[in-house]
C-alpha cells in the first residue's frame, strides 16, 4: 500500500531538544511522515536519531518546538494520556528487549496484557501473529534458545500484535547477521504494505541503499537531508 | 472482563514478586507477625484485665456506717442521696440484725457455744449500713469522699487499694503495649517499603518495555501494592493460629499455678477474645501491607 499525500500521521514543527548537561541533541527540527510511509533515518552516533525515536515515545520533552502524532498533540499531552498514546506505537530497539524469565508466547501476550486484553482475545491474537511472523512452533521457546534474528521476529510480534499505526524500529538490524537482517527488514516491509507507518533509525547502509524508500539524514542534530527513494548517503554530508 | 483479566494478573504477578524476592518477602512477614503476635498478647492481656476489673467492679463495694443518733427517715435520705450518684450501679441497706447474723454465720461456723454466749445481744447494733457496688472502679475515691461529707455518716469503708491498684495497672499496660505496638508497626512498615523497593529495582527493566507498550499506573502498581497485602496478610494470619493454640493453655498454666487467686483470676473464653481480635489483626496486616507498599510505589513508580 502506498502512502497517501497530505494525510500526515508525524508531524515536527521546530523541534530542539538540548539535554540538562547543554547537549543539542536536536535543533529546530521540522518534518512530515505521511500514514502509510516507511521512512529511514540515518546518521552516525549524536546525530539526534535516538532522541527522536524518544520523544515520539514521549521519554522525554522537547526543549521547544511542537510535536503531533496520530492528530494528537504530544507536547501538550497530559501524564494520564501518556499510556493510551503509547499503544497506537509498536517499538522495536536493538536489544530485542524481552523479558528473560517468559517464553515467546508470554513475551507477546505482555503487550495485550499491559493494555487490558482478555485471556480469549490474547489466546487469539497471539497464536496469529506468531504465525505471521514465522515463530509458530517456537511459543514454549524462552528468549535465550532462540538466536538474534528469532529474538527480534518475537519483539516484532511484541510491537505489532496490538495493531498500532505506527511502528518505531531502533536499530532493529544493530546485533544482526546480513541473512537475519534482511528478513527483519522483508518483514518490516510486509507490515507497512498493509497500512503501518514504519519508521526505522539504523546505521545499515546496505538495507537503505537497497530498499529505495525515503531516507532522513541527521548530523549533530540537524536536518540534512530528505530524499524519497533514497540512498545511505551521510558521507556525502 | 477486561478489569477481571487485570485484577487476577496483578494476584499473579504479586504472588511472583513475594517468590521472585522470598528473603525480604520472609523478613517483612516475620515482623509483621512479631509485631501482631505481641499486639496479640497486650490484647489478651488487657481484655482479660478489663474483663477482672468488671467483676472486681461487682465484687468490691462500698460500705457507708451512720452516726448512732440519725434516725430511719436520716438513714433514707443518705440512702436516696448516695443513689442519686451517677457512678452507683447498685445500693442495699443491710439492718443492724441482717449484719450480726452474716457475721455470726461467717465467724462463729460450728461454733454453737461460741454464738449462745452473746444471747440476745446484738454487738452490732450500730451498724446498719449500705452496700454500694459501683458501675466503674476508678471512680470510687471521689465517690467515698462525696460519701463521707455527708451529715450523719460515722464512717466509709472501701477497697482502694484493690480497684487503684487494678485500674492503674490496666492504663499501664495500654501504654507500654501502644508505644511497643507502635514501634513495631513503624518497623514492619519501612520492611515491607523496602521489599517492595527491592522487587521494582529487580523488575525496572521489565517495568520500562511495560511503559513503552502502553501500561497504565494502576497496571504497573498494582501487583507490588498486591505483594505488600498479600505479606501484610499472611504476616496477620500466623500469629492468629499460635494465639489460638497457646491460649488456653497460657489460661490453664496461670490457673494451675495461682490456683489460691482463683477468685481474681477470671479470664474470657478464647471465642470471646478472638471475636474481636481476628479481624482487628486481619485489618492491621493489609493495612500495613497496602500503606507500606503504596507509599514505595508512589515514590519509585512514576509512569
Amino acid at each position: 500500500m502506498a502512502y497517501i499525500e497530505n494525510n500526515p500521521i508525524i508531524r515536527l514543527e521546530n523541534v530542539s531538544k538540548t539535554y540538562p548537561a547543554g547537549t543539542k541533541a536536536l535543533q529546530d527540527l521540522s518534518l512530515t511522515i505521511q500514514k502509510g510511509e516507511f521512512v529511514f533515518v540515518v546518521g552516525t552516533s549524536g546525530s539526534g536519531k535516538s532522541t527522536l525515536i524518544k520523544l515520539l515515545l514521549k521519554e522525554i520533552e522537547p526543549t521547544s518546538g511542537k510535536i503531533e502524532v496520530n492528530g494528537q498533540e504530544v507536547t501538550a499531552m497530559k501524564h494520564k494520556q501518556v499510556a493510551k498514546y503509547r499503544r497506537k506505537l509498536g517499538v522495536v530497539f536493538q536489544d530485542f528487549r524481552l523479558l528473560k524469565d517468559r517464553n515467546v508466547f508470554e513475551n507477546v501476550a505482555f503487550a495485550l496484557r499491559v493494555v487490558g486484553k482478555s485471556n480469549y482475545t490474547i489466546r487469539r491474537q497471539v497464536p496469529a501473529i506468531l504465525t505471521i511472523m514465522g515463530l509458530g512452533d517456537k511459543y514454549a521457546s524462552f528468549p535465550r534458545q532462540l538466536s538474534g534474528g528469532e529474538q527480534q521476529r518475537v519483539a516484532l510480534a511484541r510491537a505489532l500484535v496490538n495493531r498500532p499505526p505506527i511502528l518505531l524500529a531502533d536499530e532493529p538490524t544493530g546485533n544482526l547477521d546480513p541473512r537475519n537482517s534482511w528478513e527483519i527488514m522483508k518483514l518490516l516491509d510486509e507490515i507497512n504494505k498493509k497500512g503501518t507507518t514504519v519508521v526505522v533509525v539504523t546505521h545499515n547502509s546496505d538495507i537503505v541503499d537497497a530498499m529505495q524508500k525515503r531516507v532522513i539524514t541527521m548530523k549533530k542534530g540537524v536536518m540534512v537531508s530528505d530524499e524519497q527513494k533514497g540512498g545511505y548517503s551521510y558521507d556525502k554530508h | 472482563m477486561t478489569n477481571i483479566s487485570t485484577f487476577f494478573y496483578s494476584i499473579k504477578q504479586g504472588v511472583k514478586n513475594i517468590h521472585r524476592n522470598r528473603m525480604f518477602s520472609l523478613a517483612s512477614m516475620g515482623t509483621i507477625t512479631a509485631c501482631l503476635f505481641m499486639f496479640g498478647i497486650f490484647y489478651f492481656l488487657l481484655s482479660n484485665f478489663q474483663f477482672m476489673i468488671r467483676n472486681a467492679e461487682g465484687s468490691v463495694g462500698v460500705t457507708v456506717f451512720f452516726e448512732k443518733e440519725v434516725e430511719q427517715a436520716g438513714i433514707d435520705a443518705i440512702g436516696n442521696m448516695l443513689a442519686a450518684r451517677p457512678e452507683v450501679d447498685k445500693i442495699e441497706f443491710v439492718s443492724a440484725e441482717e449484719a450480726w447474723e452474716k457475721f455470726k454465720e461467717e465467724t462463729f461456723q460450728g461454733e454453737e457455744n461460741l454464738e449462745a454466749s452473746f444471747g440476745e445481744d446484738n454487738p452490732l447494733a450500730d451498724s446498719a449500713s449500705y452496700e454500694i457496688y459501683l458501675n466503674d472502679i476508678s471512680k470510687q475515691a471521689g465517690f467515698v469522699k462525696y460519701a463521707e461529707e455527708i451529715e450523719g455518716v460515722r464512717q466509709v469503708n472501701s477497697s482502694d487499694t484493690t480497684a487503684q491498684g487494678l485500674t492503674s495497672f490496666n492504663v499501664l499496660v495500654g501504654y507500654v503495649s501502644a508505644a511497643i505496638i507502635i514501634i513495631l508497626l513503624a518497623v514492619a512498615v519501612f520492611l515491607i517499603s523496602t521489599t517492595v523497593a527491592t522487587g521494582i529495582s529487580v523488575r525496572k527493566d521489565e517495568i520500562a518495555i511495560m511503559r513503552l507498550l502502553g501500561a497504565t499506573d494502576y497496571f504497573i502498581r498494582a501487583p507490588f501494592i498486591v505483594e505488600g497485602i498479600l505479606i501484610g496478610f499472611t504476616g496477620a494470619v500466623l500469629p492468629l493460629f499460635v494465639l489460638y493454640f497457646i491460649y488456653n493453655k497460657v489460661i490453664y498454666y496461670v490457673q494451675d499455678k495461682f490456683g489460691i487467686l482463683s477468685n481474681i483470676l477470671t479470664f474470657l473464653d478464647v471465642s470471646v477474645v478472638f471475636k474481636n481480635l481476628v479481624p482487628i489483626s486481619l485489618c492491621m496486616g493489609v493495612g500495613i501491607g497496602f500503606v507500606g507498599s503504596y507509599l514505595t510505589v508512589r515514590k519509585h513508580l512514576r509512569v
